[in-house]
């Protein structure tokens, strides 16, 4: 079992920001304890609820909104008023109907992105982690190369090639870049995991590993897996905001990206414009910290050492 | 130590391997010709001189030899550090384009990852168990690592340029200047220096500072720290102790966050006009100079390896199992 400290799950909260190992998932009397701690963690109500705010809003506003994202009109650079909202850019474009459907773009890209990265991230790590001996040696060596590439670089490289991608090519992209994280997380549940009792014993009673590996192994590190992808939820979001502002996002898609990088191309910095560039952002911002927070208020309610008495 | 270093330097060279093959791929596996896209803009009329130019940019180009031919010459260029020449400059060549313009990205990113790492260390330490120092620290953390770069960038440019008149907000100097050694040119670099890398520094500070509160607290309550309490030691010395142990996972932290880094520092050259690689790398886009990128690409690649192996070297001197050559603590 080589480089297994840096394997430990303290690596991987000093990568992404996690704090936390394995919470147990065990009995229904658990389930229940999770959700007494869950309903009076304020942090995670707090995360929750701005998080379901923004996800009505990604979900409602382009309905409500009165023009289409890339639809012009003639009022052009309005400040935000009854009619434009959140105001309107050179071209006369809806600047609230842009940011919904920016937002409803960045769910997607993030849940494409998230998605993506745990099956791949699951599929490795669980193998390497099971297996061991050369397959894990390899799987490993591979990780590690594929966090060293710079992956935005790399899609620079790739996208300057494509004339037009779409947002399946975003998220799918994302996820391929950011599974190691996934992976080196499961695998090293997985081989501290794997040498507990019960799983010994669902060997001698002759279960097949994938079985073992689905039903044993798989939901005791539940909780801390799906902290992973949440934070790879929101790191795919953000990852998602530069590609776009690079130009490098779907094509004709209101991205909140894009929004930001015509104001840019634009000048309204200069121009004072601000309800252009400014809301994109801050949304994302609170869309990303609220997870992120979300995330600890979480990470408490599984794990007790984290609890504050 | 030498099994250490055996496996980092076989791990860096496979991954240098890759990345170079990658490079040399992406364009023949991508759909679309790109010589077919630059004949493209000459606007050629008859046939005959459409297939006579695009031969002439097949045999610039060395396409017009067997693929493994390709392949080794793409390895030559790379080991000689010969990429070819840019379409978007005429006349420079690529080395010299990147050469040019990395000493204003390193000049931005060293500074920010080195003070944001040991700024957000010291800070999430002392934030650790401390509810005050906690209540504010932590939610500061939580959105500086949320902010995207872009975005911050925006803010700051705005804030500091139009709003404040603080700071020049686009290019690497003075462009009334001629670059010289002298205080005016001096001052003049740094005055436009300091937006960019204060974007790039308050990015990063988030995310060392929490993770390296959460390193804190749990070895606070690991049986090391419990122990040198049960010996009386002050709470001083156990905070020592616990900060150095958890020193450890936030360097191997370090080097996997180096990728990431880099990518938000491209967008922040690209607000700020700062011609470093980031914003040489935006002007290949727009001109299409795939030259130009692969060979930017490839250099990023060499800088990620070396600050690796710079790690890999700092875990020697601070871990001393890689020394003993145990189980190595490592990225």
């Amino acid at each position: 079992m080589s480089e297994s400290i840096s394997e430990a799950p303290a690596a991987e909260v000093a990568a992404t920001g996690l704090p936390a190992g394995p919470g147990v998932v065990s009995s229904r009397r658990k389930r229940n304890d999770f959700l007494y701690y869950g309903l009076r963690n304020k942090k995670l109500i707090f995360g929750l609820s701005v998080e379901l705010i923004l996800v009505l809003v990604a979900i409602i506003g382009p309905i409500i909104a009165k023009y289409g994202p890339l639809q012009i009109t003639p009022a052009q650079l309005q400040h935000p008023n009854g009619t434009y909202w959140l105001g309107t850019d050179d071209l006369g474009e809806d600047l609230f109907s842009q940011l919904t459907n920016g937002l409803r773009e960045s769910y997607l890209v993030g849940a494409l992105g998230a998605g993506c990265a745990a099956l791949v991230g699951m599929a490795l790590g669980f193998l390497a982690g099971w297996r061991g001996g050369w397959l894990d040696e390899v799987l490993q060596f591979i990780t590690n190369i594929i966090v060293m590439i710079p992956s935005l670089v790399l899609l620079i490289v790739i996208g300057s090639y494509l004339s037009s991608k779409n947002i399946l090519f975003e998220g799918v992209f994302i996820g391929l870049t950011t599974w190691p994280w996934v992976a080196r997380a499961v695998r090293a549940q997985t081989f501290s995991l794997r040498t507990r009792e019960y799983v010994d014993l669902a060997r001698l009673s002759g279960k097949r590993p994938f079985s073992i590996v689905v039903k044993e192994i798989a939901p005791n590190m539940a909780s801390y897996l799906f902290l992973v992808v949440i934070l790879l939820f929101g790191s795919s979001m953000l990852i998602a905001a530069s590609y776009d502002f690079l130009g490098l996002g779907p094509t004709n898609v209101a991205s909140l990206g894009w929004t930001m990088s015509r104001a840019q191309g634009f000048g309204a910095l200069g121009y004072h414009l601000w309800w252009w560039f400014i809301p994109p952002g801050a949304v994302l911002t609170l869309m990303v910290a609220a997870l992120l927070i979300a995330n600890v208020g979480l990470d408490e309610v599984f794990n007790p050492k984290l609890r504050e008495s | 130590m030498r099994r250490y270093l055996t496996r980092k330097i076989i791990t860096y060279v496979l991954a240098f391997f890759v990345g170079v093959t990658i490079d040399w791929g992406i364009p023949r596996l991508m759909p679309g010709d790109p010589i077919q896209g630059l004949v493209s803009r000459f606007n050629v009329g008859s046939s005959a001189a459409y297939s006579g130019l695009y031969a002439s940019f097949a045999k610039a180009f060395g396409l017009d030899v067997p693929v493994w031919q390709q392949y080794l010459n793409f390895w030559h260029g790379v080991l000689t550090g010969n990429m070819g020449g840019s379409i978007y400059a005429p006349g420079a060549t690529v080395t010299s384009l990147v050469f040019s313009a990395m000493p204003y990205t390193l000049a931005l990113l060293v500074p920010a990852i080195l003070l944001s790492y040991s700024l957000g260390n010291r800070l999430g330490a002392a934030a650790a168990r401390r509810k005050y120092l906690d209540n504010t620290v932590l939610p500061l953390g939580y959105v500086l690592q949320a902010i995207p770069y872009v975005w911050l960038a925006l803010v700051v440019a705005y804030l500091f340029g139009p709003v404040w008149h603080l700071f020049p907000t686009a290019y690497g100097y003075d462009q009334g200047l001629v670059p010289h050694f002298d205080w005016t040119f001096i001052s003049s670099l740094l005055d436009h220096w300091f937006l960019p890398f204060l974007t790039v520094f308050m990015v990063s500070l988030g995310g060392w500072a929490i993770g390296m509160r959460n390193l804190v607290i749990y070895e606070l309550e690991n049986d090391s720290s419990r122990y040198m309490r049960a010996l009386g030691a002050s709470e001083r010395v156990v905070r020592g102790y616990a900060y150095r142990n958890a020193s450890l996972p936030q360097l191997s932290g370090l080097a996997l966050q180096l990728a990431v880094v880099i990518g938000g520092n491209v967008v922040t050259e690209i607000v700020f006009n700062y011609p470093g690689l980031g914003n040489l790398i935006f002007h290949a886009i727009s001109n299409q100079d795939f030259f130009l990128l692969q060979g930017i690409f490839i250099w990023i690649v060499i800088g990620v390896l070396i600050a690796n192996f710079i790690i890999d070297l700092v875990f020697l001197w601070v871990d001393p199992r890689t020394r003993l050559s145990m189980q190595g603590a490592s990225a």
